[in-house]
């Protein structure tokens, strides 16, 4: 009779499989994501060698020495590091952190917009005690754009009233809102020091939310041509919520990581963030299998560094806020190893 | 990265699979990739060569951390071993933007 191995769900509850299990979780892992993205299942080494990754009973997995990837730190801090700079500090003196992150806790290009000088003073603090490089990050967040919270008509409400056109006018006048958002914080926070922007989670509202970052990330990179700007997305396939939105010809609309990479290069990213959202009612074996296979096509494509997203609830990484670091270093992991990220 | 307790998620993922920040090259290594969008290997191998260290070494908190010091790129202390002479922020990124060629 085999042994069992203490593995996690993806909500990061403990749950004992055998060796067997876990090669038929990541089997089915890896061959869910190969239909929905009509990509290829990930090889039969690299199954082996996620298998043996998990199939492990040490408390803690790590790359090989020599094989350590450039870790870009969002959202940095939390309350009982003292302010937020104070934060940034620790993230590089105690932390080994290779970047770190400026945020406002609201997280949105839009609301930033009316405190933008209070955030260039942080960010101005920041670079006057960190050495490493500052990001500063928000969120596209176009559904802020929208009633009641803007002037824009709620295409959440106008879709399922079959009012589609206009669901459409309103996504394209929100675009033209927050891309001058957008534009206006980066350019403030990046000629007040900051190393790079983050355009967080791009897409959660859809392909007129991408749209906007795209749009955004384009102007910037005219106006400034040594600006760090990284691209992380809101999950593996980009929704359709207008359904008719292009960059450069490309439909935006049901891209998955591949061609998210390659819009988000084209318009003048420096690095790339893939999402894969997890499924919390499945194994993290599961899911890293399936995130995996979702996101190794973009590697063959990318120009530029691709830093996979795996924070709580994407890249296979629990949907648990205090995530076990038993998983938490077994996504991180396998994604280097298995994909040869650039970074996390 | 992504979200999550300072724990579970940013100490576990720097053990696991960081480059160390300051403690060795990861600062470094990351400047390339965000300023020139430049991918991984060829980071690691620029950063190498500009220091004078083997690839293999931009990890290693040892080797980083006398190179560091010798060229002014700023470094981490702690309670025994501090550096008072050390640079400040400000004039390490100097050094490191001229070490990197960065506008």
């Amino acid at each position: 009779m085999e042994s069992r191995i203490v593995t996690r769900q993806g909500d990061g509850s403990a749950v004992s499989l055998t060796r067997s299990e876990l090669r038929s979780e990541l089997e089915e892992g890896t061959r869910a994501a190969a239909a929905r993205a009509r990509a290829p299942e990930l090889l039969a080494d690299e199954l082996d060698h996620l298998l043996d990754i998990f199939a492990s009973r040490a408390r803690f997995s790590a790359v090989d020495i020599g094989d350590e990837v450039v870790l870009s730190f969002d959202g940095s801090g939390t309350p009982q590091q003292g302010s937020r700079v104070d934060a940034l500090v620790q993230y590089e003196q105690c932390l080994g952190a290779d970047t770190c992150e400026l945020f406002h806790i609201d997280y949105s290009f839009k609301a930033v917009k009316t405190i933008v000088g209070s955030e260039q003073q942080a960010m101005k603090e920041a670079q006057e005690r960190v050495t490493i490089p500052v990001h500063y990050g928000a969120q596209p967040d176009l559904g802020r754009y929208s009633h009641p919270d803007g002037p824009c008509g709620n295409w959440s409400e106008l879709l399922p009233a079959m009012r589609i056109d206009e669901a459409r006018a309103a996504q394209e006048q929100a675009i033209e809102l927050a891309v001058k958002d957008m534009v206006h914080v980066a350019a403030e926070m990046y000629e007040a020091g900051a190393d790079g922007i983050n355009f967080d989670t791009a897409g959660a509202a859809g392909d007129a939310d991408f749209l906007a970052a795209l749009l955004a990330v384009e102007r910037l990179r005219a106006k400034y041509p040594a600006m760090g700007i990284m691209v992380g997305m809101a999950s593996e396939v980009v929704l359709g919520t207008h359904g008719q939105l292009e960059y450069c010809g490309t439909r935006l609309a049901g891209l998955k990581p591949e061609g998210q990479c390659c819009v988000v290069q084209d318009a003048g990213a420096t690095i790339y963030g893939p999402a894969i959202t997890v499924n919390t009612s499945r194994t993290v074996a599961w899911n890293v299998a399936r995130a995996l296979t979702f996101m190794k096509p973009c590697m063959d494509v990318a120009r530029i560094p691709v830093h996979a997203n795996v924070g709580m609830g994407v890249g296979g990484v629990p949907m648990n806020a205090f995530s076990p670091v038993d998983a938490v270093s077994r996504c991180s992991r396998a994604c280097v190893d298995v994909l040869k990220v650039d970074g996390l | 990265m992504g979200s999550g307790d300072t724990f579970g998620m940013p100490i576990a993922h720097a053990v696991a699979s960081g480059m160390n920040g300051l403690r060795a090259a990861g600062d470094l290594v990351a400047r390339l990739e965000m300023a020139k969008g430049m991918r991984l290997t060829q980071a690691k191998r620029t950063v190498a060569e500009a220091l004078g260290v083997g690839v293999a070494d931009l990890a290693d908190p040892l080797v980083m951390h006398e190179v560091r010091g010798e060229l002014r790129l700023g470094r981490v202390f702690e309670l025994e071993t501090t550096y008072p002479h050390d640079p400040s922020p400000q004039e390490a990124k100097a050094s490191i933007r001229a070490l990197l060629g960065l506008g």
